[in-house]
């Protein structure tokens, strides 16, 4: 079932008829049968856009479309959807097979019928053998997939999760988030997921949708979301360590960088911009236009993690990742060149990419 | 030694409270277990025939009154909780689901609560008056004659009818916040998983609202039937220390009521034992009720 978002737009009026805008003039397709992350910092936006597409949420303005079917105005009850909550919002006084079946119930499903695919899910989901058991005797995850198997049971058109991990220890996070990779991959429904974890968001999402106050900010395959940053914001939020972010300017096609020429570009020249550079795309090289002063240096194994204090302000510092067989020791100065594609430039005021 | 030091201190911080609750309380409460036992005794003179097992359970029992103070208790018992309980749970589940006005008609509910009783008795008393009151006015309308509710000679059912509205309505003002203040604290979230979920509103009350508000439901439940048994200055407010409308005196009588009746004579000899042997009896048909109800809780009752 693809899902259409047409201008959707959320404003929030408090108390003392302050207006808040909690998503902007969203429009978005997501395709059919795909997992798909909601990403951004709190406040973005993504939980008030999943609870308007499950219906729970009004739209000020704006359409919802469930393939060619306009469900804006639709009660949640008849939108076909199956919700995860942040806290799972299992009913506490039924056992696991009581909330699976609950909502079988609730179509009047036959008991036995009813009794067979409440097993069925729980088999998919992982809780077969826990169907006796009261939420609170379960662990955060066997609680997790008796919410995705309540959501599953009456075979919605479409799953939406709340922000299904955060509330895991990390351990069970990353079994948790493959389980739910693969209950997708199973039922091959429709999933929209909101997080505000950039990893689990990229780990699982087949096309993640990055927001910010409101506004979509890109949309696109993980990976191509990190290796071809739209704006200052994207390339800002992915990535662990962070983009190093450098004021430089542009003259004559060429990126001036502490002084050194570090890539030429197509983009007009410019005063001062965002140079933004991953922490992979220095490469420790002789010949290189950067020459830096390390200031410490972590060695992970793999790769080492090197310290830079940035020259032009002293109070900040910028991190480098090198592969380990290069042997660099504090207080060396070290030479680099910048890899082309881990390098991006951005406008100062408005964000958007250069060139 | 430093704790032994705050022990003390713990204990002279709680003497006052204990000071009382030892002299007004503990001492009366088995003091009347003691009473009981004692055969003739003279309160005056503080003299009596030695001890006795079961004479004055059975002087109680014989008392003309007993049989009818039981009737009357239980009744208000058995229909004024349910009821009342059913109104609140109702009443309640409304005032939640409203935004605008609740907290005016939350203050409305709660009015009954911080009201005396016996002003509230006799305003009641005036509503169900004959000729003048609310009821028949309003019945009026319909042409039903007036009828005698708590008037000269009225008969025990109408009499037991404006009583239990009376108690009823008293009431509903305490179990309406503490219901409303369980409703509160029942997560959002699970009314959000319902309505996603299609729900019919009459499940998400029994199978959601009602499950979650249990133990509110099996507090309110326990001390409204230990408050019913203990009905006596319902019966005062309405029908004054008659205790019964006029022409009909002690129709209304309740086991309290008896207690206090047996100590109006404790000049005479066994007064004081024979009310002690009532108030025993009381306590242990509350406490029956009360173990019942705990028992039948537990698989009910979800915490």
């Amino acid at each position: 079932m693809e899902i259409k978002l047409q201008n959707l737009t959320k404003v929030f009026q408090a108390k003392d008829k302050t207006e808040t805008i909690a998503v902007n003039s969203l429009d978005i397709t997501i395709p059919a049968g795909k997992l798909i992350g909601l990403l951004g910092p709190s406040g973005c936006g993504k939980s008030t856009t999943l609870y308007m597409i499950a219906g729970l949420l009004k739209p000020t303005e704006g359409k919802i479309f469930f393939g060619d079917e306009d469900v804006t105005e639709k009660a949640p009850e008849d939108r076909g959807i199956g919700l995860v909550f942040q806290n799972y919002a299992l009913y506490p006084h039924m056992t696991v097979r009581q909330n699976i079946m609950f909502p079988l119930e609730n179509l009047k499903v036959p008991k036995a019928e009813a009794m067979v695919r409440a097993q069925e899910m729980a088999d998919l989901v992982g809780i077969g053998e826990l169907m006796d058991r009261k939420p609170k005797q379960l662990s955060g995850g066997q609680q997790q997939r008796v919410a995705i198997a309540r959501a599953l049971v009456k075979k919605p058109r479409v799953l939406l999760l709340d922000e299904p991990l955060s509330n895991l220890d990390a351990r069970l996070r990353l079994q948790t988030r493959e389980e739910i990779k693969r209950i997708q991959r199973e039922t091959g429904i429709t999933t929209i997921f909101v997080t505000h974890d950039q990893e689990e968001a990229m780990s699982i999402s087949d096309e993640i949708v990055l927001m910010e106050v409101g506004f979509k900010r890109q949309v696109g395959i993980p990976q191509d979301v990190y290796d071809m940053p739209e704006n200052l914001f994207s390339a800002k939020f992915l990535g662990t360590p962070p983009i190093n972010l450098f004021e430089g300017s542009i003259k004559e096609g060429k990126v001036t960088l502490f002084g050194g020429v570090i890539e030429k570009t197509k983009a007009k020249d410019i005063e001062s911009c965002w140079i933004g550079i991953r922490p992979e795309g220095f490469l420790v090289d002789k010949e290189g236009p950067l020459e830096l002063h390390i200031d410490m240096v972590e060695t992970i194994g793999r790769d080492t993690s090197l310290v830079i204090k940035d020259e032009k302000n002293n109070t900040r510092s910028f991190r480098v990742i090198v592969d380990s067989s290069n042997r660099i020791l504090p207080g060396d100065k070290v030479k680099f060149s910048v890899k082309p594609s881990k390098l991006f430039l951005f406008d100062k005021v408005t964000g958007e990419k250069l060139g | 030694m430093l704790e032994e030091k705050n022990n003390l201190k713990a204990w002279l911080y709680l003497s006052p409270a204990l000071v009382l609750l030892a002299v007004f309380t503990f001492y009366p409460l088995f003091n009347a277990f003691y009473l009981v036992f004692l055969k003739d005794f003279n309160y005056l003179l503080r003299e009596f025939d030695g001890y006795t097992l079961l004479g004055n359970f059975s002087y109680v029992v014989r008392n003309p009154n007993f049989k009818q103070a039981m009737i009357n208790t239980f009744f208000i018992v058995f229909v004024s909780v349910p009821v009342s309980v059913m109104i609140a749970l109702f009443v309640s589940v409304a005032l939640n689901s409203i935004k605008k006005l609740q907290g005016f008609f939350q203050t409305i509910y709660f009015l009954p609560y911080v009201t005396n009783a016996i002003a509230v008795g006799m305003a009641f008393a005036f509503i169900f008056h004959q000729d003048y009151g609310l009821i028949n006015t309003f019945l009026g309308w319909f042409n039903v004659n007036p009828i005698n509710w708590v008037g000269t000679g009225a008969s025990w059912g109408n009499a037991m009818f404006s009583l239990l509205v009376y108690t009823i309505w008293g009431g509903l003002a305490f179990k309406i916040m503490i219901f409303l203040s369980g409703l509160q604290s029942i997560d959002k979230q699970y009314y959000d998983a319902a309505r996603v979920d299609s729900t019919p509103r009459r499940r998400v009350f029994t199978k959601i609202t009602v499950p979650l508000l249990s133990p509110m439901i099996l507090y309110i439940v326990i001390t409204s039937f230990i408050g019913a048994f203990k009905a006596y200055a319902t019966v005062v407010g309405m029908f004054g220390v008659g205790l019964g409308p006029a022409g009909n005196p002690k129709s209304m009588i309740t086991m309290v009521a008896l207690v206090y009746d047996a100590l109006e004579h404790t000049g005479s000899i066994g007064a004081i034992s024979e009310a002690a042997a009532a108030s025993i009896i009381l306590f242990s048909i509350t406490l029956l009720f009360t173990i019942i109800q705990m028992w039948v809780s537990k698989k009910r009752v979800h915490y």
